[in-house]
């Protein structure tokens, strides 16, 4: 402690540019990896970086979009706080998606943006955008400064709110003036902002009223949300798990936070999530929900959902507790920490004959659904067996990204995860063109591990441009589009619910292993189920970057689903079912 | 649920955009709002805003948790009408000429408690502190004698329990930071 005071006071001498402030307070930060895109509003904080590049990595995107997406893969697969840079109007405002993608999805990221000179503020300057007013609604915080001596302070604020409680994006926005401005560095972490509680301690009574319901519950069914990953309680979980005897089943983001061969992991809840978990939500006696927000895309009609169970909600944010389900006990908590004093209250327990309850229904889907999409018999190649086959070829020992559409439900359907934080998906905002360059910051944020990025042949095309980025920074990145010429899971839709009529979603694709290899990237084509399994082994045999072309069957369909607002335990497998 | 009316006292710190972030929630839900006023609470540097809208009590609840999750709102409470005492300032500006040539003004002033804020040779400003409907009445009283001008202030609100809400909010929330610093 006395050290570190000492230092800052040695650091506080020093005369440095506002820019300079905010590069040095990034490092105090532990920041190592920047993505951003330069522009004449962020000038001086580029320039001020150039001297740091020993210390700190800048990765170039091809778009600010690319930018915080990758931001958010990284701090997804790390667990740190993703950063990026951009400048003042079009560079802000190309932020926005990302900055809205990672709110809902709870992603720690501080972004800069730089801003026209103090004096021109709303005088409609060349590039002046207002980014603070914009960004508002879909930031945890944002704030402008335009005094070089506020810069330590707000970025070491920013930090602190962007990572604590309910992790969350915060935008700084930086007018030019004070990036030019003279002041001192002086760096003092912050721990607690008076009007800004992350976290409650727990009731003691919320957790035996809690471990009473589960000791006594005969059919208990546990919900894992991406809240466990963010505590960091996967290991804890299990233990809880174990102990009780309790099967469990997750949402898109919770996915990954148990490893999916668990024999108590029952599966993934919600509109294209499993059989059994699903029906089984509307028969269990106790729902005990930990680090989920009851999104709709998961309860299905609430009305319907779960009204024979007591519900436990465990959940850091208060105001998601009793939003969308009612809540018979809430424990507002990290569930890290929930879990670790519930573990000492809850009974040595078995529910195996609970747990076989499960079986006709997982058998029910393999032999509906899940045989016929991983081992299929008729001769077009299906997305189901390309995740399935490279998943089994990389062990299930990869970091999978994602875009969105049928490819997203497949891939997470059929992926199976080993480790924590390797199924890298926009999940509340379901952005289109997210998974490449999230898949180029899950890359930087973990080296060790190659990334597969599953991709429709529309969300590609959205960020395509990112292919750059990956080849520049020379990526262990692997992109696989799974190319049905459609839109498909609006077609998909069209073909369930608009009577066939497909009103754009026919895609002309352009030769996207011309593309690939005009970025300089290896690439394949597959057509023939002979050729993909030699594919994915040469893909996986490449070091660095490589493109993987499938072209699949353009008219499948993703099931199980439950159709929008239906009950839960409506699900269908198929289309006639 | 039915809907009614009710008043919701959020107490921040004095930033600027806050009110921006705090009226975008109630754009959002497509809830109009009636009636708001933002000033300095009875703690330095702590701002109240008080806002009146007509929802259903279970969409006011889950309102106010998510006002309280923007970093710089320290409290947010509602209430219903009746646990409050709560009154809005009115003005009225008539011709001085009006008030002279008769005394139906001046009787107006006397029966609704209102009282004369500054005549000058041209025109005359009454005000009248009170709820909506008690304004308004003397507005429709007023107006047939020549109302020049009339302007009603938002709503200000202030508890019917004993103890101030906000000062034992933050004695509490100093407790739990050290009970959480402790353990953390
Ligand atoms: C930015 C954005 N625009 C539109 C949508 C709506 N949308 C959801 S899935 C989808 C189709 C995706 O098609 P493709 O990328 O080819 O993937 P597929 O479903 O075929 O796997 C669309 C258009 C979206 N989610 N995001």
């Amino acid at each position: 402690m006395t050290t570190q005071n000492n230092s800052s006071l040695e650091r506080d001498e020093e005369n440095v540019t506002g820019a300079q402030a905010l590069i040095k307070s990034l490092l105090e930060e532990g920041v190592d990896t920047i993505f951003g895109y330069p522009g004449g509003a962020i000038m001086p904080v580029y320039d001020a970086l150039y001297d740091f590049l020993d210390k700190v990595n800048h990765v170039l995107t091809r778009h600010e979009q690319g930018a915080i997406h990758a931001a958010q893969g990284y701090a997804r697969v790390s667990g740190k706080v993703g950063v990026c840079f951009a400048t003042s109007g079009p560079g802000a405002t190309n932020l926005i998606t990302g900055i809205a993608d990672a709110m809902i999805d709870s992603t720690p990221l501080v972004c800069f943006t730089g801003q026209v000179t103090s004096p021109l503020l709303g005088t409609d300057a060349f590039q002046e955008s207002d980014i603070v007013g914009m960004s508002m609604p879909v930031t945890k915080w944002n704030y402008q400064i335009t005094d070089a001596d506020e810069i330590t302070d707000v970025v070491a604020k920013a930090f602190f709110i962007a990572k604590s409680g309910r992790p969350g994006p915060v935008l700084i926005d930086i007018s030019k003036d004070a990036q030019f401005a003279p002041t001192s560095f002086k760096y003092k972490k912050y721990r607690r902002i008076r009007s800004y509680l992350p976290e409650q301690p727990v009731e003691k009574k919320s957790l035996i009223d809690a471990a009473r319901l589960i000791n006594q519950a005969k059919k208990p069914l546990m919900l894992v949300g991406q809240g466990v990953v963010l505590s960091g309680a996967e290991k804890v979980l299990l233990q809880f798990a174990e102990k009780t005897g309790i099967p469990m089943a997750s949402t898109l983001l919770g996915l990954s936070a148990v490893p999916s061969d668990h024999p108590l992991w029952k599966g993934m809840l919600g509109m294209h999530g499993n059989y059994g978990p699903n029906v089984m939500t509307n028969e269990c006696d106790l729902l005990l929900a930990v680090g989920m927000r009851f999104d709709d895309r998961v309860t299905g009609d609430i009305k319907t959902y779960a009204t024979q169970a007591k519900v436990i909600h465990v959940e850091i944010d208060p105001s998601e507790i009793n939003k969308n389900i009612p809540a018979e006990v809430a424990i507002c908590s990290d569930a890290k920490k929930a879990l670790k004093m519930l573990l000492k209250l809850v009974k040595d327990n078995d529910h195996t004959a609970w747990c076989n309850e499960f079986v006709p229904f997982q058998e029910a889907e393999y032999e509906k659904v899940i045989e016929k999409d991983i081992y299929p018999s008729k001769p077009g190649l299906t997305m189901g067996e390309v995740v399935h086959q490279v998943a089994e070829a990389t062990n299930h020992d990869a970091i999978m990204a994602t875009d969105v559409g049928q490819q997203q439900m497949i891939a997470a359907r059929y992926f199976k995860f080993k480790n924590s934080r390797s199924c890298i998906t926009s999940g509340g905002l379901g952005t289109m063109g997210f998974g490449l360059p999230a898949a180029v910051g899950a890359a930087v944020g973990n080296p060790t591990k190659p990334v597969i990025a599953f991709l429709g042949d529309g969300g590609y095309q959205m960020t395509i441009q990112e292919m750059a980025t990956i080849k520049q920074e020379n990526l262990n990145v692997k992109v696989v589009v799974l190319n049905n010429e459609f839109l498909g899971m609006v077609r998909q839709w069209q073909e369930l619910f608009f009577d066939r009529r497909y009103s754009f979603t026919e895609m002309h694709n352009p030769d996207f292993i011309k593309i690939a290899e005009g970025y300089g990237i290896p690439a394949r084509l597959v057509r023939e189920r002979d050729d993909l399994a030699a594919a994915i082994d040469e893909m996986l045999a490449q070091e660095g970057p490589y493109f993987l072309e499938v072209r699949v069957e353009k008219e499948d369909n993703v099931f199980p689903m439950v159709p929008s607002g239906a009950t839960i335990s409506d699900v269908r497998l198929g289309p006639n079912s | 649920m039915q809907k009614q009316e009710f008043t919701i006292s959020a107490y921040t710190e004095n930033t600027i955009g806050l009110l921006n972030r705090i009226t975008i929630m109630f754009t959002r839900r497509r809830m109009n709002i009636d009636s708001l006023t933002v000033s300095e609470s009875a703690i330095a540097g702590i701002s109240k805003f008080t806002i009146v809208v007509k929802d259903t009590e279970e969409r006011i609840r889950k309102l106010c948790v998510q006002i309280e999750r923007h970093v710089e709102v320290l409290k947010c409470f509602y209430h219903r009408n009746d646990e409050v005492v709560h009154q809005e300032v009115a003005l009225y500006k008539v011709s001085s000429e009006s008030l002279l040539s008769g005394d139906h003004i001046e009787k107006l002033v006397r029966e609704y408690n209102a009282r004369i804020l500054e005549i000058t040779p041209n025109f005359t400003v009454i005000e009248k502190t009170g709820h909506k409907a008690e304004t308004q009445e003397l507005f429709e009283k007023l107006n047939p004698h020549g109302v020049l001008q009339f302007i009603r202030s938002g709503r200000v609100a202030i508890t019917r329990s004993n103890i101030e809400k906000l000062s034992e909010f933050l004695r509490e929330r100093d407790r739990v930071q050290t009970v959480l610093d402790h353990n953390n």
